[in-house]
This record gives structure tokens, sequence and C-alpha cells, in this order.
């Protein structure tokens, strides 16, 4: 049986004045499944999510989340929309004149306003205690290191309980260990959370360990898609570069 | 830049601003309001800039008495001075120095921060979980400029024109009742009210300004260090021309 798409991409065309970056990429993203979009820095990777989630809109083409058509959406539905979608972004994007607690909160009171401050309380420390930072409650982001913002980052997504994760570079900037603790983190939200997720990364090791499926993108086109382990032992000279230092 | 392309991004500056004014009317007329955070605004824009407000408007109101002496002595009008030192504080000085201080301090700060968080994507992230970040940011700081620059205004005009009082009595002795009686007796409804009315221009234009160069920032760090400059800059500069425009409608309505 076919699996249901989330998100369909459809001859997706996207510039930034001559710079072409997408020349329409086509992909599909099934209910419940890690799917990793390899591609060079500047390959359009970024430009594909934030499509997604109307941060950015196709010059042509179509992007439809549930099947909605993302650049035909008001702005209500939009925002409604947005609250299904989580989206962790590279800088992680915490917001640095909140505590933690405060970058947690401000979702949850905004989407679940009657929601009670105990409630809300519980919600925060639950959310906290699946990234394994209780303990950094009342930190502010300045004091926190790169592996604990990815990991509140990633907890302030996940309070809305979202059905799709978009990573945008998750490990970058990340040591070794920090990097495999996030690629687990990943599986364990999908495992958990049911959640379908988009991962874009140039890190091998974490899409070796995150993905059901990759997409290969190179001059703004889907090139090549399968397994990890399919893709790694294709003799293509384009893909071989991505997999040389496995 | 070339003179023409120097003109072309000055048009087209403009443009957005506009734009971006329209935009600020248009969520400020919407009923769903960030109240919270209007009022979070209101105490840093308004509460922590009195300080450096009243230090300055003490200094102002000191030096100008001190400095206006010697010439009205060689009229013999020192008895004028109350009346000039009010009349030149509340119809012109207090308002514009006031305003100048601010686009200093609100400005600056505003474009620095939502620059940074512009090229820190927090703005994006905002509006990726569904929260408007022109109504959570811009509305909220520009509606608190407007509200509170009169506030600073006035507490301004009260501040220098006590110092003025002190500055009177530093070479002569005048009570604090006949100084107060001069200072009200020389001001009139067509001196305070377009004063008053046009500090909440100003304060909309600080408000307006700083938003528009911190939300539209760009080139990382160094954009940052741009948009907070080009606040203070270009905001003191709307401060004199909607000064300049509002003493010629003064004046035209005979508000002289």
């Amino acid at each position: 049986m076919k699996e249901e798409a989330v998100v369909v991409t459809n001859n997706l065309v996207k510039s930034f004045g001559n710079n072409h970056v997408l020349k329409g990429f086509n992909m599909e993203l099934h209910k419940g499944e890690n799917l990793v979009v390899l591609g060079k820095s500047g390959s359009g990777k970024s430009v594909l999510i934030k499509c997604m989630v109307g941060l950015l809109y196709p010059d042509n083409g179509s992007v439809k989340v549930f099947g909605q058509e993302v650049a035909d959406l008001t702005v209500s539905e939009l925002d409604e929309l947005r609250t299904r979608i989580g989206f962790l972004f590279q800088s992680s994007a915490l917001y640095d004149s909140m505590t933690v607690r405060e970058n947690l909160e401000f979702p949850l009171k905004r989407h679940l306003p009657k929601l009670n401050q105990k409630e809300v309380d519980d919600l925060v420390m639950e959310a906290l205690a699946n990234v394994g930072l209780e303990r950094a409650v009342d930190l502010m982001p300045s004091e926190l290191s790169g592996g604990m913002r990815k990991r509140i980052g990633l907890a302030r997504t996940l309070i809305l309980k979202p059905e799709i994760m978009l990573y945008d570079e998750p490990t970058t900037g990340l040591d070794p260990v920090t990097s495999r603790e996030i690629s687990n983190l990943i599986l364990e939200i999908q495992s958990n959370y049911k959640t379908s997720s988009i991962i874009i990364t140039h890190d091998m090791d974490c899409a070796r360990t995150v993905a059901n499926r990759v997409i290969i993108l190179i001059d703004g086109e889907r090139y090549a898609m399968g397994t990890f382990d399919e893709l790694m032992k294709s003799d293509d000279p384009q893909l071989k570069p991505f997999f040389a230092a496995l | 830049m070339d003179n023409q392309s120097g003109y072309k991004h000055f048009i087209e500056e403009v443009g957005n601003i506009s734009a971006f004014t329209w935009k600020f009317f248009k969520a400020f007329f919407n009923r769903k309001q960030e109240w919270k955070e209007i009022i979070r605004q209101c105490y840093i824009i308004g509460y922590q800039s009195m300080p450096l407000v009243g230090i300055t408007a003490f200094i102002m109101g000191l030096v100008l008495t001190v400095q206006s002496r010697p010439t009205l002595e060689e009229f013999g009008a020192v008895s004028y001075l109350p009346a000039m030192v009010a009349l030149s504080v509340v119809r012109e000085i207090g308002p514009v120095v006031t305003a100048l201080i601010c686009a200093g301090k609100i400005g600056s700060s505003i474009g620095a921060e939502l620059g940074s968080m512009r090229v820190t994507e927090q703005i994006d992230a905002m509006e990726v979980s569904g929260t408007n970040p022109f109504r959570y940011l811009v509305v909220t700081r520009v509606t608190a400029c407007i509200f509170m620059l009169p506030v600073l205004v006035v507490v301004a005009d009260g501040i220098s024109l006590y110092a003025s009082y002190l500055g009177v009595n530093l070479k002569g002795v005048l009570t604090w009742n006949l100084y107060y009686h001069q200072v009200f007796e020389s001001l009139s409804f067509s001196d305070i009210l377009p004063a008053y009315i046009k500090t909440y221009f100003f304060g909309l234009a600080i408000g307006i300004i700083g938003c528009y160069k911190g939300y539209n920032s760009n080139k990382g760090t160094e954009g940052v260090g741009i948009a907070a400059n080009s606040a203070v800059v270009v905001s003191s500069l709307v401060v004199f021309i909607m000064d300049l425009i509002a003493v010629q409608i003064a004046d035209m309505l005979g508000y002289t």
C-alpha cells in the first residue's frame, strides 16, 4: 500500500535574482518517515524547507502540505498550518531576551491560552525532560552551549506536538559526540511523536543514522533518491564525493 | 554610489518606510493587540529612559538660564528670564531635545534588537511558530514610543523648568511662587498644545524608523550595526523635519 504523502513539491522553481536555486524540484514526504536531503552548500536545501512553511514563496511550481497549497493560504490558514509543523533552525533561533522557560512557554501561551500556569509548567518540564535538559529551565540562551541550544530549540519546537518536523542542518557546528546525540534524538522524536521529518544536512553520519530515505539535490534538481545504503553503493561519479569520507 | 543610484536608493527607502508605516497603521487599528507586550515595552521605553531624559533636561534648563542671563541683563530684562526659558523649553527645546535623546537611546536599541533577531533567525522562528512577528515586535514597540514620548517630554519640561528656577537663583533671588507664577503667566494654550501634539509624531517617527531598520536588517552582524546606526541618524533627521513642518502648520493655524 502506498504511504500517505504529507508534503509534496511539484516542479518547484525558486531564484534570487540571477541565482537559480531550485529548478523544478520534485519530492514527496511520506507519513512517519525521516527524509534526508543532501546537497552542497548553497544548493537550495534550506530554501526548499522555507518554501514549505511560507517563509519563502516559489516562483513557479507547487508546495502542498497536508494537501493544502501553501502559496494559496490566507494568513490565518498559514498560521494554523504552521502550528502543525515544527522547524528547527540552524542557529536554533532561541529568543535571547527570554529564559529557557519563557522560550518554551511562548508558543504554548499563544496557541493554548486556556492552559493554567500549572499545566504550562508541566508541559515545559515534560518537553525539557524529552531532550534531557530539565536543569536548564531558568538559564538564558547565552548561558547554553551549542548542543544545549539545539536541544532547547528542539524542545520548543516539539512542545506543540507537530506532525511534521523540518530540521535545517541540526548538527552543524557541533562536536561528533553531541552530533550523535542530536541524531539519536531525531530518531527518538520520530518514534515517540510519530512525526514525519525532513532533515537538511551535510553530516553523513547524521544522515546514515536518521534517514529512511535520502534525496540528493544537485543543480537545483533531484539528482538521486533511495536509501542511504543504496546511494552509498552507487557508482555514479556525481554521488561518490558525498560518501567519500565514510 | 553615483548620484543617480543614490537618488534611486533614497526614493526606494522612502517608499519602503511609507509602506511599513501603512502596514503599522493597519495592524494598529486591528482589534487583536499584544497588550501585555505593549505594557512591557512602555516600561522599557518610557520608565527606563527617565534617568537619561531627566538628567539632560535638568542640564538643559540650567544652562539655558545661566547663558541667557547676561544678554537679558544688558537690556535690563532679567525679570523676563523665567518667561523666556519657559517659552523656549515648552514650545521647542523640551520636545526636540527629548525626541533626539530618545532617537539615540530608543531608536538604536530597537534597531539593534530587531536587527539581531533578524540575523539570528528569531523573527523567522516566531513566524513559523504561528505568531505574527510584525504585530508582536513592531506594533508593540511603535505604540509604546507613541504613548511614552509625550510623557517623557512632559517630565523633561517639568525638570527643565525646575532647573531653570535653580539657575535664576544662582545669581539672584526669586521665590518659587513668583517663578511659578511668571512661568505660567507667560504660557498659553497655543504654546502647549502644538508642542504636545507634535511629540506623538516624534514618537511615531522614532518607533517606525527603529523598527524598519532592524526588521529589514541583513548582512549578518555588520547589518545589526548598520541598522542601529541608521535608525539614530534617520530618526533624528526626521524629528527635525517633522518639527519644521509642525512649526509651519502651527503658524498657519495661528498658534504663534
